[in-house]
């Protein structure tokens, strides 16, 4: 197979997807005072826009996009079904049905993504142990109680939404649609990202082998159990992690490794890194758009990943091999 | 090689085969005949630790089946599937080179003596021309070859081969066979080979009969391969001509 410059490329689309994020935004910074900023650091207004709003905004939608990319990659893999994205398994729901539980009681920041966390940890746990039989492992089982669980899920906040008072409600709207406004430091996230790509790609031909059907994988000596539940647990934290930091920000998940193997990247060598790398610059440069586009109003980042990301899987879909 | 003992499989409420016992030899080559759902696939299954046993012992190369991991399995046994998904994203290169799997050592992409297997796998079963097609495109037959150089890419010693000659034709059969035995009789592997070709099952060393109740035969090919336990087995009348490794068995309408 011929070595594109596949990395070469998506390394440079991460780091002008991050310059650009901390190029835009309300207040206006010209091309020059980024560089200044990052070379020659004076402190000033200048020196905080970039460095204590921008930059920890850019780093948690890159982390999230990375996580949430590389999460639809392993379970597409486990499922091997290609409609599996990083909400199928219901920890979406159980982060968004505890989030806004505590945003209905008005609960600040913290206790509201404690809630989230607690949400999400109780979906793993009651999907894993439905599914989960004494050595078997049945993944139809997996995949229905995962979206069973997830319609239980999705009544119940339609519920807290009817129920919600007005004041409430926009909060509660942007957290469901993924919203990087309130993203705290992302440093776990990236730490996360970061293990996430190193496990697994040195497991990836394993995934390779997997992707073949787990009997086949078995056939060829690959110890399909653990492997298996690793890659159900590492993608529902890496969803739990991008979850707390942005919402649910949909569409990332699914479309970013479509994208990329309706390009040709097919071996989970390159797909699963290169995934993060495509994922984080989407979603960074999605929440460039929606901080800017119509500011100083604030808009739902997960609007612009389904809005951009839309046109572009259609085109790949639509275009003659 | 393979040594089984009271071996019992189930399927559901059915037994399908009752304390089988069983040693292959390195160098032997088993035909395993049987009607449909006769429990080949299942015995099979059961031998390559795919799926468990009701009860019995298994070894594999003098050593309990249940104390190998994954990988130093498929370094010794190896499994052509009856039926596998057919989707699969990479080229047919790709798809032989994940026959080294067990065997890998690097922990990004193959070594050269991976590629160099499956460059020969792929020759040996005349798929080099396709060698960078992708392996969506191939036909049926094209496929159950791609499989077999797969498994000729994992070299493993002990070859389980479940109906190996579907899909493929006349000539393709033939050299399938005749790369079993090469392998069997050079070098010195074992092989259980399911088939309801009973000409080539003529081509066999051994013969293991499963009568889909428990009951079981398990013998020489030219004692067992009878017109009479032919009839009995599969429920219909045969005529043989010839004898011996040259037999033919046509069934009389």
């Amino acid at each position: 197979m011929s070595r594109s410059p596949l990395f070469p490329v998506l390394l440079v689309v991460a780091a002008s997807s991050l310059f650009i994020a901390l190029l835009f935004g309300t207040f206006p910074i010209s091309f020059v005072q980024v560089f200044d900023s990052i070379f020659f650091p004076i402190p000033g207004v200048v020196q905080d826009v970039i460095w204590r709003l921008r930059l920890p905004r850019a780093l948690a939608a890159f982390a999230c996009g990375g996580l949430l990319a590389s999460a639809g990659v392993l379970l597409q893999v486990l499922l091997r079904n290609p409609l599996a994205d990083p909400y199928i398994l219901g920890v979406s729901g159980g982060a968004a049905l505890g989030a806004l539980a505590a945003l209905l009681l008005g609960a600040g920041l913290v206790f509201t993504n404690l809630a989230a966390l607690v949400g999400a940890l109780g979906a793993i746990a009651i999907v894993f142990a439905l599914s989960f039989r004494a050595g078997d492992w049945n993944l139809h089982r997996l995949l229905l109680t995962g979206v069973v669980l997830s319609a239980g899920f999705s009544a119940l906040i339609s519920l807290l939404l009817v129920l919600a008072p007005q004041a409430q409600l926009k909060g509660m709207l942007f957290w469901l649609m993924g919203d990087l406004s309130h993203a705290g430091a992302s440093d776990a996230a990236w730490l996360l990202l970061a293990a996430l790509l190193l496990v697994f790609t040195l497991w990836s031909g394993s995934l390779n082998a997997l992707a073949l059907g787990a009997l086949k994988a078995r056939a060829l000596g690959v110890a399909v159990g653990g492997l298996q539940a690793a890659i159900y647990f590492g993608a529902a934290f890496a969803t739990v992690a991008a979850v707390l930091l942005g919402g649910s920000i949909g569409f990332v998940g699914l479309m970013v490794p479509h994208a990329l193997r309706l390009t040709g990247v097919n071996d989970h060598r390159r797909l699963l890194p290169a995934s993060a790398l495509a994922g984080g610059s989407f979603v960074t440069l999605a929440d460039t758009f929606a901080r800017t586009v119509w500011a100083p109003q604030q808009l739902p980042v997960g609007v612009f990943t389904a809005l951009l990301g839309v046109p572009v899987l259609l085109f790949l879909l639509s275009r003659k091999p | 090689m393979l040594g089984v003992e009271q071996l019992t499989i189930t399927a559901g409420s059915r037994t399908l085969c009752r304390e089988l016992d069983l040693a292959v030899a390195p160098g032997e080559l088993w035909a395993v005949l049987g009607c449909n759902g006769s429990g080949k696939t299942t015995l099979l299954h059961a031998l390559a630790g795919l799926a468990p046993a009701a009860a019995g012992r298994v070894t594999v190369a003098d050593k309990p089946l249940a104390t190998y991991s994954r990988r130093e399995l498929g370094r010794t046994l190896g499994i052509l599937l009856q039926r596998e998904d057919q989707e699969f994203w990479g080229t047919l290169a790709d798809y032989v080179l994940l026959g080294r799997y067990p065997h890998a050592r690097s922990l990004f992409g193959w070594n050269a003596p991976d590629e160099e297997a499956a460059v020969r796998a792929l020759g040996a079963f005349d798929l080099k021309p396709l060698a960078a097609q992708s392996y969506g495109t191939l036909s049926g037959g094209e496929r159950q070859r791609a499989r077999l150089a797969q498994l000729w890419a994992q070299n493993p010693r002990l070859l389980l081969l479940d109906e190996p000659l579907q899909h493929l034709d006349l000539r393709h059969q033939l050299q399938t066979l005749e790369l079993v035995r090469a392998a069997v009789r050079g070098a010195g592997k074992a092989a259980l080979v399911v088939l309801h070709d009973l000409t080539f099952a003529c081509r066999c060393d051994r013969v293991l009969m499963l009568r889909g109740d428990g009951r079981y035969a398990a013998g020489a090919a030219a004692e067992l391969l009878q017109p009479e336990r032919l009839e009995d087995l599969y429920g219909c009348r045969v005529r043989a001509f010839g004898n011996g490794p040259d037999a033919h068995f046509i069934p009389v309408i």
